[in-house]
């Protein structure tokens, strides 16, 4: 099986070159047959390479510890459930599944396309293959995951060996959200090459119109959610299992996916700007290059051990390749660029401030802002020592003093610019859009502030959470109405009649209420608190309004582990409210590494976190950490409710059943400043 | 006033305002890293610098004392005495031989001050490129628990 792997992922390697080649002189000549046998050859690569993945998942399966890989990263014990997250936990395999997850995107796109914009596609595939072809290189001569555990024989002669049992999976990837967690990060990621392919080939092929746009919205839509989902489901990994009482660190490996995620929003929010007014063209196709390469740099920083981070990857060789290749995905965006720059001119001006372009401008102008101080403090080690000869590193408060007051100025615009109309916005409109919304804000504020809320940034996001929340339900609610008004439905079929008849938009408006929810989680973190102390059986320790009593310590066997655990029980107003049993454990296999199982105590208002921090060394009383960290839980409900509104951005908007009169017309297009985008304009198109 | 000049001006505010933030946030809080032997030649106010020092942990010289732990560390034939005066919990991952970076000030007499460690573990790092806790993910420095908050 791992013949029949490494042979499938060389034969891919084989496709990725012809289909480079053929493309390629099939542009040139316009032969069809050549193109239709370059797009088919693409098609081939990405099956050759799920069927590689497949049979190194069957080797999982069966326990081969013959192979390199799956002995490094899997074990006899490990349940089979965590078989499949073996498969990218190691830097071979990750970039195999890379690969996989890019051939996946890659065979939809060629398939759905194949008979559509024949200018196009043939372009799209070459970008495609191309970056393909530079995984393949990694996985066929680089970082081959089918590499056989072998040594040398006494008489020189290589032997091949395999091991009884393997190494075992790292205990603190045992763990659901650590099954989830990277693929959906890697979809992100890997999704983003999609709208890349297409923007350069546009530009490439000088194909006119914004149709690229038109056409990638969606897969960016689908790589944008993964990627979102991806980050927030790492945050819970890292509150749930590290045991430090927070979710988020600055740690260069995060930042590493935080910052396409951040150029990736920049974009959604621009590419309306050229759709609706042809303007920003030159920024836009500058946007989806710099997020592909923020994907590629990532994947570069946490690989090459340029910037130091306790969970990167192991210092390799492998660096220089993602360099190399970031610096060929530069050089042909450039030479694209300057050569077919002129048909990427704007059509139309900024007119006023007080506009959805110039909101749009700002948000793009911040975000980026915050994409390179992200990228600036991760980096910072590395430019001050070619600078000055020192390495300097700068921590998480850098990070927070620059990006809160990012945050909290985006916050204000994801209010604000849906809101503004196109061109100029009448003073008029502003009162009656946001009057009630600023009045409410401005008293919770006032509220907040006299009942002893005195943190500043978080007493502004209180107020701006307000604000935003108002805003978007004053526009579900003024289209409901309007429905309501025409079909007399109740609310709740208005509610979902008025989503699916513009599902970008209001899908747009449900993912900006997810990131108010997430925005209220964060601010609570202003006010975390915590202790920590040896408990013996019988002690108890007070947090917040919660007392802990330790009852009882006890040793327990797992599958794959021994553990040691702590009954607590946790009690308010002298009124017993449930057992908490944080736990450590001891993992047999590997090197005998220990995992933190935290016991949370979840609720809307804060979380009752306990870890069992170890033993003193002194006495050996076990250390009981406890924090108190409110509103954490919002965090996740706003994944969720982020996730809900990017599958309803993504759905095709519901053609209207009735036959439109003008009435009609006008009730389900007059329902905000900016008309509502024509029924179902993208519906059809991709 | 035109919107053009308007906008140069609103942009202007923006990034002027970010820009001293992120000056202000560098020289808040920028931690110098150096290596045991740098350390030993540096003087002057470079000395009072807070910084971070890396270094494999000298076998047998971990010793818990009341309220601090002081343990060697050594790189390249050079040590450097740490006492460890942090209330989190050592990471699990800092024994003996362990590799561990130190963060906090070098005193006059040339002992170190950690206020923050966070280790790993040599052998399993080593052994296994690619095994690393968190494959491209997120979550804090995976084996050192008592760094998170800072």
């Amino acid at each position: 099986m791992d013949l029949f792997g490494s042979f499938a992922l060389l034969l891919a390697f084989v496709c990725a070159c012809y289909t480079i080649v053929a493309g390629i002189f099939g542009i040139r000549t316009g032969n069809p047959s050549l193109l239709k046998s370059a797009r088919n050859a693409g098609i081939a690569l990405c099956v050759l390479v799920m069927v590689a993945t497949a049979s190194l998942v069957y080797l999982f399966y069966t326990d081969n510890f013959a192979i390199a890989y799956v002995a490094e990263h899997s074990s006899r014990d490990l349940p089979a459930f965590y078989k499949l997250p073996a498969l990218w936990s190691g830097q071979q395999g990750s970039l195999l599944f890379w690969s996989f997850l890019l051939s996946v995107y890659t065979f939809l796109v060629l398939v759905i396309n194949r008979r559509k914009h024949p200018e196009l596609m043939p372009y799209v595939g070459v970008i495609l293959a191309t970056v393909q072809g530079f995984f393949l290189i990694l996985n066929c001569f680089v970082a081959s995951p089918f590499s056989l555990l072998g040594t040398v024989g006494p008489t020189g002669v290589p032997l091949v060996f395999a091991r009884a049992d393997g190494n075992g999976l790292n205990p603190l990837l045992q763990y659901p959200e650590m099954a989830a967690h990277p693929p959906n990060l890697y979809l992100g990621y890997t999704g983003f090459t999609i709208p890349f392919a297409f923007a350069l080939a546009a530009l490439l092929g000088r194909y006119p119109g914004e149709k690229w746009i038109h056409v990638t919205r969606r897969w960016t839509m689908i790589a944008w959610g993964f990627q979102s989902i991806g980050i927030l489901l790492g945050a819970h990994w890292a509150y749930a299992v590290l045991g430090w009482g927070g979710y988020w660190a600055w740690d260069p490996v995060e930042n590493a996916s935080l910052m396409p995620w951040i150029s990736g929003t920049a974009f959604l929010h621009s590419v309306m700007m050229q759709e609706k007014r042809g303007m920003m063209r030159v920024w836009n196709i500058w946007l989806v290059f710099v997020t592909f390469m923020l994907c590629i740099l990532g994947t570069f920083l946490t690989r090459s051990g340029v910037v130091s981070s306790v969970h990167a990857f192991a210092q390799s060789s492998i660096g220089h390749w993602f360099f190399g290749f970031l610096i060929f995905i530069l050089a042909v965006c450039t030479i694209a660029y300057i050569k077919n720059r002129d048909y990427l001119r704007s059509d139309n001006h900024l007119d006023s401030m007080l506009s959805r372009e110039s909101s749009f401008l700002f948000n793009n102008l911040i975000l980026l802002a915050a994409c390179f101080a992200v990228l600036w403090g991760t980096l910072f080690p590395v430019i001050s020592e070619a600078f000055t000869g020192n390495k300097i590193s700068v921590g998480p408060p850098f990070f927070n003093k620059v990006n809160i007051p990012i945050g909290l100025f985006l916050l204000f615009l994801t209010g604000v610019g849906p809101l503004l109309a196109w061109r100029k916005t009448s003073l008029d409109s502003l009162r009656r859009n946001f009057g009630v919304p600023v009045a409410l804000s401005g008293l919770a504020g006032v509220v907040a502030y006299g009942l002893g809320f005195r943190h500043f940034y978080a007493l502004v996001c209180l107020i701006l959470c307000v604000f935003v929340a108002l805003t978007i339900f004053g526009e579900f609610f003024r289209g409901m109405r309007v429905i309501r008004a025409r079909t007399a439905m109740n609310w709740f079929s208005c509610f979902t009649e008025l989503s699916f008849r513009n599902t970008r938009r209001y899908g747009g408006y449900v993912i900006h209420l997810g990131i108010v929810f997430i925005f209220i989680g964060l601010a609570g973190a202003a006010f975390n608190r915590d202790v920590q102390g040896a408990m013996q059986t019988g002690d108890t320790m007070t947090i917040g309004p919660y007392r802990l009593l330790c009852q009882e310590f006890e040793g327990r066997q797992g599958p794959n582990y021994q553990a040691e655990r702590a009954t607590i029980e946790v009690s308010r107003d002298g009124r017993s409210l449930m057992m908490l049993y944080p736990e450590r454990r001891q993992f047999a296999t590997g090197n005998g590494e220990t995992g933190t199982m935290v016991a949370i105590y979840s609720t809307v208002r804060e979380d009752l976190y306990v870890v069992y921090a170890g033993r003193d060394p002194e006495n050996g009383a076990p250390i009981i950490h406890a924090y108190l960290n409110p509103l954490v839980k919002w965090i996740w409900i706003g994944g969720l409710v982020l996730g809900i509104g990017t599958v309803l951005a993504i759905l095709p908007n519901r053609r209207m059943a009735i036959v439109l009169s003008p009435a009609a017309q006008s009730a389900g297009v007059g329902v905000g400043p900016q008309p509502a985008h024509a029924v179902s304009t993208y519906g059809a198109q991709d | 006033m035109n919107t053009r000049a308007k906008f140069a001006i609103g942009v202007g505010l923006i990034l002027s305002t970010l820009g001293y933030l992120a000056w202000s946030g560098v020289s808040e809080n920028k931690t110098y890293y150096h290596t045991i032997s740098e350390l030993q030649a540096l003087n002057g106010p470079a000395l009072r610098q807070r910084m971070r020092v890396s270094g494999n942990v000298q076998p047998g010289t971990i010793q818990h004392l009341t309220g601090r732990v002081d343990f060697v560390l050594e790189e390249e034939g050079r040590t450097l005495p740490v006492s460890y005066v942090g209330r989190d919990p050592l990471p699990d991952t800092f024994t003996d031989k362990a590799q561990a970076l130190v963060e906090g000030h070098r005193m006059p007499d040339g002992h170190f001050v950690a206020e923050q460690v966070q280790a790993k573990c040599a052998s399993k790092y080593e052994a296994t490129p690619g095994g690393t806790p968190a494959p491209r993910t997120s979550g804090p420095p995976a084996s050192s628990p008592s760094t998170g908050k800072s």
